[in-house]
């Protein structure tokens, strides 16, 4: 591909982009969904109550979620990072809820036999164990994630996208091959190395 | 009715065969009981009479016909077929589930409709509550009944039970084997009846064919199995108990003697088994029960030497 | 408010509209329709051979997290613009959760259900359209319903290759910074996920067999 020979630093950054905005909401999604998913672990209605609405969030149509999002914060990354986040919150928040839940009752109530509190019988076993789970969730929405900031490009988000929409408006086909290939690629290296991971805990724990 | 002659099934890499040249035979109306140790190749050689298993060699026949030559599917619509987990087909009432083979058949609508009530009447199980309820209302003492059912709907000669009571608990499965042995000897039917317990072999075997590593170690009734295992592997494997499982076999009324002066204080039922018998004179510590008939009246009785007398006699009866 | 001058705009320009409405049901319920017709059957044909089925359910799982708007833009340079590339696309798109569902749907009936079926004497064929689909049935129909918002979803951005359908609001009210268009093209897009979300959830529930309902 000669365009790509010519213009790969012009490739590397919109991955680069693409990975950083991808990240920070995966990050945020991570630390809102351990918080809100503990809390639905121990109650059935904040379970229901937050599956419900994540749910509902998750059906919006992506083009459509950042669009509504346009006359609140404008064009641009928090755009998109707060779409992402959205849409992630469903799968993690349940798989953090379910793999707490999944934990064996006995391992729970000997470590509190033992004499360990709540938080610490949360940090070293319910949490640890709760991992695979929780990762499985991290692997689907970090999926999710990547698709979305393909799209966000358009509202000036940066990332991959920008090749593909480029590509679209001026008929170059290389640009759009590049853009989409390399999205494609980064997907299913991310899904790959998740479950490679998630594998590997699973183990552990056996 | 059932003849298998040098039945072979060996599965690729396995150390030996999982049936080894069977020979078998299984007259009409006849219990035919399969019985051995895990592996024996008793459910394997079941499951070649219906070629849900295809042998290697050998050959089957049943009613004379030659089952390794014709279409396994009808010859399957001929052959009733009960398995443990009972299989209900969980999406259709429990008429439906009866009428699956009358269904494949053809038949007509009211005959099937029929048919189904008549089979739940015979299974213990009112018609009308249960032909549209659906397996998973059921108990599992009423699923197999409705598997029973199920199986004989099509009215076949032959059926195939593969440790049809397992699952089931030890109250629902003695209640069902006591059902089950009437309802089958009240239609004549040839039956081949996997299962692991001893116990329910002795109990409903007209035959029992012992299997080990996929070969025939003894084919016998119950009492001779008893009375004289063929090897030492026969002889652990129906219990050191074996003389009081004997007992078992017999009723009471065959050693009846006249009643003496006083009458036992003790009674025991005349169709009740010897080894009940003993255990309640053991518990009550006497020496003799007064045998009642079935409307109470006395029919005599039976003391203990008059039980170890009997026992000797048949032992001399069988080795003449 | 805004609404009101989204409201303005359908009123305005109803034949846009209704079109573009038409264009965006049309694309989803054909997308649809064809990944139900091939990925079934599929499905069905593949259940007696255990590789062939995992195999399958593996390149389903990498079509599963390609980026949606990377297969549309990929149509393009292969198939061109319009109504056929886009519903293709879709058709892809749509493809994967069916596929999977009714794999694993397929693999995990009661393995005694289908040996009591052929122990009774059906056919291959009778135990697989009188036991094993009608068993698999609910989570295949959980398949399709992911598969429904998937492709309603995607349908929003085949307006990026000349498909038609209500992303062609978003796209021109982000060209020209005019919200009102935004929201005549978001809402009803949204509105048209949830749908058939809802949709499907009734149909799956109405499809699951009365014997297998949960009490």
């Amino acid at each position: 591909m000669k365009w790509l020979r010519n213009n790969w630093d012009q490739v590397l950054v919109a991955l680069g982009e693409h990975i950083v905005i991808s990240f920070t909401a995966l990050a945020i999604a991570f630390a809102l969904s351990l918080v809100i998913g503990i809390l639905a672990a121990r109650s059935e209605r904040v379970f229901r109550w937050a599956i419900a609405v994540t749910g509902f969030l998750y059906t919006i149509p992506t083009l459509a979620f950042l669009a509504l999002l346009i006359p609140v914060v404008g064009l641009g990354k928090t755009n998109a990072i707060i779409c992402m986040v959205a849409f992630s919150l469903m799968i993690m928040i349940r798989n953090v809820a379910i793999g707490i839940r999944e934990v064996p009752s006995d391992v729970v109530d000997a470590a509190r036999g033992m004499g360990m509190r709540g938080i610490e019988i949360l940090a070293t076993i319910e949490l640890p164990l709760a991992m695979p789970v929780i990762v499985a969730g991290l692997r689907i929405a970090t999926v999710t994630v990547i698709s979305v900031a393909v799209v966000a490009a358009y509202i000036n988000a940066g990332g991959l996208g920008t090749l593909i929409f480029s590509g679209i408006s001026n008929d170059f086909a290389p640009k759009i091959w590049v853009g989409a290939l390399t999205s494609c690629a980064l997907a299913v290296a991310a899904d790959l190395s998740l479950a490679q991971v998630e594998r590997w805990l699973r183990h552990r724990a056996d | 009715m059932i003849e298998i002659r040098g039945l072979v099934k060996q599965y690729p890499g396995a150390a030996h065969p999982a049936v080894d040249h069977l020979t078998l035979a299984v007259p009409e109306g006849c219990v035919c009981v399969l019985i051995g140790p895990s592996g024996c190749g008793k459910t394997t050689t079941m499951r070649m009479i219906n070629r849900l298993v295809e042998p290697d060699a050998g050959s089957i026949s049943v009613g004379g016909r030659d089952v390794l030559h014709v279409d396994p599917v009808s010859l399957r619509r001929s052959i009733g077929y009960v398995i443990q987990q009972v299989g209900l087909f969980p999406h259709w009432t429990i008429a439906d589930n009866v009428a699956t083979v009358p269904k494949l058949l053809g038949w007509d609508e009211g005959r099937i409709a029929a048919r189904v009530d008549e089979l739940l009447e015979l299974v213990g199980m009112e018609p009308a509550t249960f032909r549209s309820r659906f397996p998973r209302e059921l108990s599992g003492g009423q699923k197999q009944r409705v598997g029973v059912a199920r199986a004989l709907a099509a009215d076949p000669p032959v059926m195939l039970m593969d440790e049809p009571f397992a699952a089931l608990d030890p109250i629902s499965r003695g209640r069902l084997q006591d059902e089950f042995l009437r309802i089958l000897r009240s239609l004549r039917k040839t039956i081949v009846f996997v299962t692991h317990d001893i116990d329910e072999a002795l109990k409903l075997g007209d035959r029992i064919a012992i299997l080990r590593d996929g070969a025939l170690v003894q084919y016998a009734a119950p009492e001779a199995i008893l009375a004289r295992p063929a090897d030492a592997f026969v002889e652990s494997f129906v219990g050191t108990d074996r003389a009081l499982k004997r007992l078992g076999l017999i009723q009471v009324e065959a050693a009846l003697e006249a009643t003496g002066p006083v009458a036992p204080s003790l009674s025991i039922a005349a169709h009740a088994n010897l080894r009940d018998a003993l255990a309640r004179m053991l518990e009550g510590g006497v020496d003799s029960l007064a045998v009642t008939g079935a409307n109470g009246a006395l029919l005599g009785v039976l003391t203990m030497s008059g039980l170890r007398r009997h026992t000797r006699t048949r032992d001399a009866a069988d080795d003449q | 408010m805004l609404f009101i001058e989204a409201w303005q705009f359908i009123v305005a320009h109803p034949g846009r509209f209704a079109d573009a409405l038409t264009t965006h049901v049309a694309l989803s319920a054909a997308a649809l329709g064809l990944a139900i017709a091939m990925a079934v059957p599929v499905g069905v044909l593949l259940a007696d051979n255990r590789r062939a089925t995992l195999l399958a359910i593996t390149a389903a799982n990498v079509g599963r997290t390609l980026p949606s708007l990377a297969v549309l833009a990929l149509v393009m340079p292969l198939l061109g613009t319009g109504f056929a590339p886009a519903l293709f696309a879709l058709t892809l798109l749509a493809l994967p959760p069916i596929l999977i569902n009714t794999c694993t749907a397929l693999r995990q009936v009661d393995a005694d259900l289908v040996d009591a079926a052929r122990g009774m004497g059906m056919t291959r064929a009778q135990v697989m359209r009188e036991v094993e689909l009608p068993v698999a049935m609910p989570v295949i129909f959980a398949g399709i319903r992911t598969a429904s918002v998937q492709v309603v979803s995607g349908a929003v951005l085949a307006a990026y290759i000349g498909g038609g359908g209500l992303g062609d609001f978003i796209t021109a009210g982000i060209a020209m910074m005019a919200l009102p268009q935004l929201l005549v093209g978001a809402i009803p897009a949204t509105l048209l996920a949830i749908g058939a979300d809802r949709l499907f959830g009734l149909l799956q529930k109405v499809l699951t067999p009365v014997g297998m309902r949960a009490t």
